[in-house]
């Protein structure tokens, strides 16, 4: 009983007591913009509860949902496509034949160069003009719905960018572990796929989860195409409504999906890369 | 008509409100460029600070323009705008409709995209800068703010290059995006030329071959810039 409280003392006492918290110039403007966040939001929060009005969530909760789903199913099955894509492009990057260098470059520069939304329009608007050859060819029901157009679009987008994250990533890693496997006699395909993939994907494995969520924002931009996903939504409600809060909400829920895809991504990068932590 | 005369400058060539859409696009990133870098430079402060409550602030900046969809960004602060002014002017006993301008709309919204990237583009580069050249500043008696304009921030924007340019690109791209809230730039007046004249191909494509353009044209500049800030460096 004694002890511990002797202990106690010495323990305040040989402890250098914690400097005064003052209100520094620094403190008070961080506070201030903590409280204007907090009241940014707070406000916001009063402002949806106010406008609380169930018939409006029981008709638009449901399309939100609908929206939702479509800009998932957008974003992912291009983003596959897009990876499956970028496997020919990338290599067309590292390929020391001029013509194909020269070809995957050009696609890469384009689709990187230039604004996702006008590649969109090209796709959707302009493609249309060619209406009577694209029918001839069987293509027509294609390029007719604006879901495909929004998808390809998105897809070979996604390829351009995708084909240089691999070819980072594949050159990121020494040249050492090419020669080292070539000097145990295994064959170049399979070092590829047993030794330099693996560490690639690694290092990869970031920019593709940036790329993600890049596409998911980028996704609102088929609304604009008459597609009819989260944001689609968004602007069908409030061009009914004029209500604020149909913004509001795709905002939230936009963030939300953002931020628990960062989670899951920060997971995974902490999940594979276990053996590197010393 | 041919495809020429449709891009040309004469009659019925749509050439001229092609180009005041090129000059609307690039105004605008330049206007949004200081806007962002400077809120962007202070964001990466506050990302760095000693006090708790900075940091919080800033990375609430940043987790929340970087995770909303550009397109929602701009839609947020056109109509947001809108609506808030209307209701103060309705507390000041003004009543009328108040319209927003689409171009100050565009660049707070690009401006607040840009900053949030930016800033942590600035904060990698201040990570790069070692804490010797602060102290530096300081043993010779310069202030925080001297410290941080003739020691630091040449040093910064050498670091921050290669990041902030790549930024520069996203926003000369992303302003394509203020052509839904009806400021005609390029791909505004390029989707009217299709409309009207149902060559939607010809006009789109000449709108992604413009950005091409500019694109490589900024290349130019920023590679001009880059040698003059790594030939005032000291090689290491």
């Amino acid at each position: 009983m004694t002890e511990s409280f002797l202990n106690a003392r010495t323990a305040a006492i040989s402890r250098p007591p914690a400097p005064a918290k003052r209100w520094t110039r620094t403190r008070i403007i961080g506070h201030v913009l903590v409280a204007f966040w907090a009241a940014l939001i707070i406000g916001l929060l009063l402002d949806l509860y106010a406008a609380w009005d169930i018939v409006l969530i029981q008709t638009y909760g449901p399309k939100y949902w609908q929206g939702l789903v479509t800009t998932l199913t957008l974003v992912f099955s291009s983003i596959i496509f897009g990876a499956i894509l970028s496997v020919p492009v990338a290599y067309g990057r590292m390929t020391k034949n001029k013509i194909g260098a020269a070809i995957a470059y050009g696609y890469v520069y384009f689709f990187r160069g230039t604004p996702l939304i006008a590649q969109v329009f090209l796709m959707y608007y302009g493609v249309s003009e060619f209406k009577t050859q694209l029918e001839y060819v069987g293509l027509w029901w294609f390029f007719r719905e604006a879901w495909y157009c929004g998808f390809l679009a998105f897809a070979l987008n996604t390829a351009a960018y995708q084909a240089e994250i691999l070819r980072g990533a594949i050159q990121s890693v020494s040249l050492g572990q090419w020669e080292g496997a070539a000097s145990l006699g295994i064959s170049k395909f399979v070092t590829f796929r047993k030794v330099i993939l693996p560490q690639a994907l690694i290092v990869a494995l970031r920019p593709y989860g940036n790329e993600v969520i890049l596409m998911i924002k980028g996704s609102a931009i088929v609304a604009l195409i008459t597609v009819y996903d989260l944001m689609g939504y968004t602007k069908l409600a409030y061009s009914r409504t004029f209500d604020f809060q149909a913004y509001l909400w795709a905002a939230i829920i936009y963030l939300l999906l953002v931020e628990i895809l960062r989670h899951i991504w920060d997971w995974i990068e902490r999940r594979i890369t276990r053996h590197l932590i010393r | 008509m041919g495809s020429i005369a449709l891009l040309g400058f004469g009659e019925g060539g749509w050439g001229l409100s092609i180009a005041s859409g090129i000059l609307v696009t690039v105004t605008l990133a330049l206007a949004t460029l200081p806007i962002g870098l400077l809120i962007g430079f202070f964001v990466a402060l506050g990302k760095q600070a000693e006090e708790p409550s900075i940091r919080l602030a800033a990375n609430m900046y940043t987790t929340i323009f970087r995770g909303l969809p550009e397109l929602l960004t701009l839609f947020l602060v056109y109509f947001g705008a809108q609506i808030g002014i209307q209701k103060l002017g309705v507390l000041l006993g003004f009543s009328g409709t108040i319209e927003i301008n689409s171009f100050l709309a565009g660049m707070f919204a690009m401006g607040a995209v840009f900053s949030s990237y930016a800033s942590e583009v600035f904060l990698s580069a201040f990570r790069a800068i070692p804490r010797g050249q602060y102290e530096g500043g300081y043993a010779i008696g310069l202030s925080y703010g001297q410290t941080m304009w003739k020691v630091v921030l040449p040093q910064l924007i050498r670091v921050a290059l290669p990041g902030l340019s790549n930024l520069w690109m996203i926003l000369l791209k992303d302003t394509a995006l203020v052509s839904a809230i009806g400021l005609a730039d390029i791909l505004r007046q390029t989707g009217v030329a299709a409309r009207v004249t149902k060559h939607a191909f010809l006009f789109y494509g000449t709108a992604c071959l413009i950005y091409l353009v500019l694109a490589i044209l900024s290349s130019f500049v920023i590679h001009a810039i880059e040698r003059r800030t790594t030939a005032s460096g000291v090689r290491r």
